[in-house]
């Protein structure tokens, strides 16, 4: 039996036929027996391996597992002697990957676990034997042959999964409560409704990966006992929703959803439901009503919905993520997962991270990384080596977190002790040129807008906050103001009927805790610290510096600056609308804020 | 047949083809909608009152699910329409010039058309693409990392 110490496969595919791969291997048996190196070196006829176009005529030369691409039949003498006589990979041969750069979700930085982010970007979500190559659909298999429904919730609850979505409920323990009920009829829902504004891991998965969470899904219904299932996704996010259907299809294709699925008796199909553009049907209560054809108001609970839920049936409602990380627990098993993170906050999180870090995107890390480590470790540092000011995190009802609790292990309860929330997972990183009160302003102006209008504490409450946040934004704060605030803050939190309301006033209350003096500084001084507020900044051109070379007054939108040529220019402040197009334009930095 | 009776049969034909492809049940009221109103651009009050009358359903319950989401509208929209994502990632990195920008060069306020019925200029909830903000999308195309400076060569595109 002949040993060859290397092997090389070429590639027949044919668009490398049409550009002279069968010559290549011609020359390239010609050479070998030249140079007295057929039996130990092996050519074979492979199919496509890199882009014909881009790379054809290519080879795979192992066992170093290069790939050479475009050759031609004056190459090989050469390639031959070089790297099979002399042992060195020749480069200039070798195939350019040309890499597109994946803006939101680069290779894995340092600190990164990637569970949930797995296969985003390395399979092709749309064939979901891709996904079945993965290992996919092996967990279902496990389950509906192997496991009864109580032994899935136990390995569930033994994980210590706790739900994505922001509450951080035990999810073995929500799947216990729909079980326990009765009904014949019950629900699965998928909570795809992602609309804090920052936090777009949903989206990437259900894009990506979205077998990983219709396989959940399936799992889910199982172990509870339900047949019929919903994905509500929200409409700004149509490329999922196709991704979805197409998902959806081809699981039924394959005899993973609809009747007997697997030969097992047990019988669960999927549909897609898409939401109209409502924040707070992500409230899984507003939710339901919205899959009902209401408007999306949430209920108070009790009630919950394992009880009672979509149509007044049992429902078990989970976020995208909680879904998605099933199947590899069941593979994996409940030890594994519970073996990351910290005491009480189990296994992995996807965060958004935006704003002010020089990597922004999708990250996964294990609970209990600190907020240093996210922001200067896995996310570079503040752009353009500025100071770090905030990070808030958990979306517009999380709390602005300080530079002094940077050192804190990230988990659920973490988080709460300092005022914030874990949320869906958003972090936004802001920097020394960000003003709190604009901040605070702004998530208030998103939450009074989204607010659904049903109960008085938030429907009322938060315009009262917005209007007075305006006025100080708008130099009209009065003494009393923040006093005023954060009784509002104390009250709304305590009475509102649903989460968003509950959680509305956090971003406020966690400024004024942390950045009190930025407060007094716009109601008693009528100064923006961080330079931002309109109404308190004004655009000089600096006498002395400025040249009159009229750039800025050419591109003014609003026609402030006049001046004649050579000539210091001036901008009227009653015009002024502080875009700040003048400052990027002028070359002599002769513009400044006061 | 003039404009207003084309118009009337425009609207009638997508609400038919909705409700063909939905059914008349309520829970498939927002769906209904929401084919109506990208077919048309917005939901005329002759969709709404044919929609209340095939589903069974008062009037006001239909209006009241209509003006609850964000992206079903009852008035009409310009040529073209300006979504401005005003979710804080976008606002942080420079949002809120690009914001202001826009509304000065337009002279129109959120939700409003301007008077030649050519653009109009509505905010929209995070869009998912927080890496590239500050985000506007025009009709079905996005921009992402916009500056104040873009702005009137990205609206000379539109004709």
């Amino acid at each position: 039996m002949a040993f060859y110490r290397s092997h090389v496969l070429v590639s027949v595919d044919p668009g490398c036929l049409a550009k002279g791969a069968l010559e290549v291997i011609d020359a390239l048996n010609d050479e070998l027996v030249a140079q007295g190196l057929v039996d130990e070196v092996q050519v074979l006829e492979t199919s496509r391996i890199g882009d014909p176009a881009q790379y054809g005529p290519d080879m795979m030369v192992y066992p170093e597992g290069v790939h050479y691409a475009n050759l031609s039949v004056d190459d090989i003498p050469y390639l031959v002697e070089e790297h099979f006589l002399k042992g060195r990979i020749v480069e200039k041969f070798r195939a350019k990957e040309i890499t597109v750069a994946d803006e939101e979700l680069g290779p894995p930085k340092p600190k990164e676990v990637r569970i949930v982010l797995r296969n985003c970007g390395k399979i092709d979500p749309n064939n979901i034997e891709d996904y079945i190559a993965e290992g996919g659909y092996m967990a279902l298999a496990k389950v509906l042959s192997e496991m009864t429904p109580e032994e899935v919730i136990d390995t569930v609850l033994r994980s210590g999964l706790a739900g994505r979505g922001g509450a951080g409920f035990p999810t073995g323990k929500k799947w216990q409560f729909a079980r326990n009920s009765s009904d014949p009829v019950k629900y699965i829902i998928c909570n795809a409704d992602e609309g804090d504004p920052g936090a777009f891991m949903n989206r990437r998965v259900l894009e990506s990966d979205p077998h990983s969470v219709i396989e959940g899904m399936i799992i889910a219904a199982y172990a509870i006992g339900a047949h019929q299932g919903y994905i509500y996704c929200r409409a700004e996010y149509p490329l999922a929703v196709k991704t979805l259907n197409i998902g959806i299809q081809q699981a039924r294709e394959f005899g993973l959803l609809g009747e007997n699925i697997l030969g097992s008796g047990f019988s669960f199909d999927l549909e897609v439901r898409q939401g109209a553009g409502a924040f707070v049907c992500g409230e899984e209560t507003a939710l339901m009503a919205s899959i009902e054809g209401r408007r999306g108001e949430p209920r108070p609970r009790p009630p919950f919905p394992a009880v009672k839920g979509l149509f007044g049936k049992p429902t078990n409602i989970n976020n995208v993520e909680t879904y998605a990380v099933v199947p590899q627990i069941i593979v994996n098993g409940a030890e594994w997962y519970a073996s990351m993170g910290t005491e009480n906050s189990k296994g992995t999180k996807t965060f958004a991270l935006a704003g002010d870090v020089k990597h922004t995107g999708l990250i996964e890390v294990p609970f209990g990384i600190t907020l240093r480590e996210i922001v200067y470790d896995v996310g570079g540092g503040i752009k353009d080596d500025k100071k770090f000011k905030a990070i808030q995190t958990g979306g517009p009802m999380g709390g602005c977190i300080p530079e002094q609790y940077l050192d804190l292990p990230v988990d659920y309860k973490s988080l709460a002790s300092v005022g914030s929330i874990m949320g869906s997972g958003g972090m936004i990183v802001m920097d020394e040129d960000t003003c709190m009160v604009d901040i605070a302003r702004f998530f208030m102006e998103f939450t009074q807008d989204e607010s659904c209008g049903k109960c008085v504490p938030c429907r009322v409450g938060t315009r009262r906050i917005l209007e007075i946040l305006t006025r100080i934004c708008e130099g009209k704060g009065r003494d009393g103001d923040i006093e005023t605030l954060e009784e509002l803050c104390r009250e709304i939190s305590s009475t509102s009927l649903c989460g968003l309301g509950q959680g509305a006033p956090n971003p406020v209350a966690s400024t004024l805790k942390y950045f009190r003096h930025e407060y007094e500084a716009h109601i008693y001084e009528k100064r923006c610290p961080a330079k931002v507020c309109r109404a308190l900044i004004t655009y000089e051109i600096i006498d002395g510096v400025c040249t009159g070379c009229t750039v800025c007054a050419r591109n003014c939108p609003v026609n402030a600056i006049s001046g004649e040529r050579r000539q210091t220019h001036y901008i009227d402040p009653d015009i002024c609308i502080r875009c700040g197009i003048c400052m990027q334009v002028c070359n002599f930095n002769a513009i400044r804020i006061n | 047949m003039t404009t207003e009776t084309q118009n009337k049969q425009a609207i009638m034909n997508a609400v038919e083809a909705a409700i063909k492809e939905h059914g008349t049940s309520r829970e498939e009221l927002i769906p209904i909608l929401n084919d109506i109103n990208r077919k048309i651009g917005y939901l005329p009050q002759e969709a709404l009152e044919e929609v209340s009358r095939r589903l069974r359903l008062a009037k006001s319950q239909v209006f009241a699910v209509t003006t609850f989401y964000r992206m079903l509208s009852t008035k009409p929209r310009g040529r073209h329409v300006i979504q401005f994502c005003e979710s804080a990632p976008c606002h942080v990195v420079g949002g809120r010039e690009v914001w202001e920008t826009l509304q000065d060069i337009l002279k129109i306020g959120e939700d409003e058309t301007t008077p030649d019925g050519k653009w109009s200029l509505i905010t929209t909830s995070c869009l998912g693409i927080c890496g590239v903000g500050p985000v506007i999308v025009i009709d079905d195309d996005i921009y992402g990392n916009v500056t104040p400076e873009q702005i009137p060569d990205i609206l000379a595109r539109y004709s």
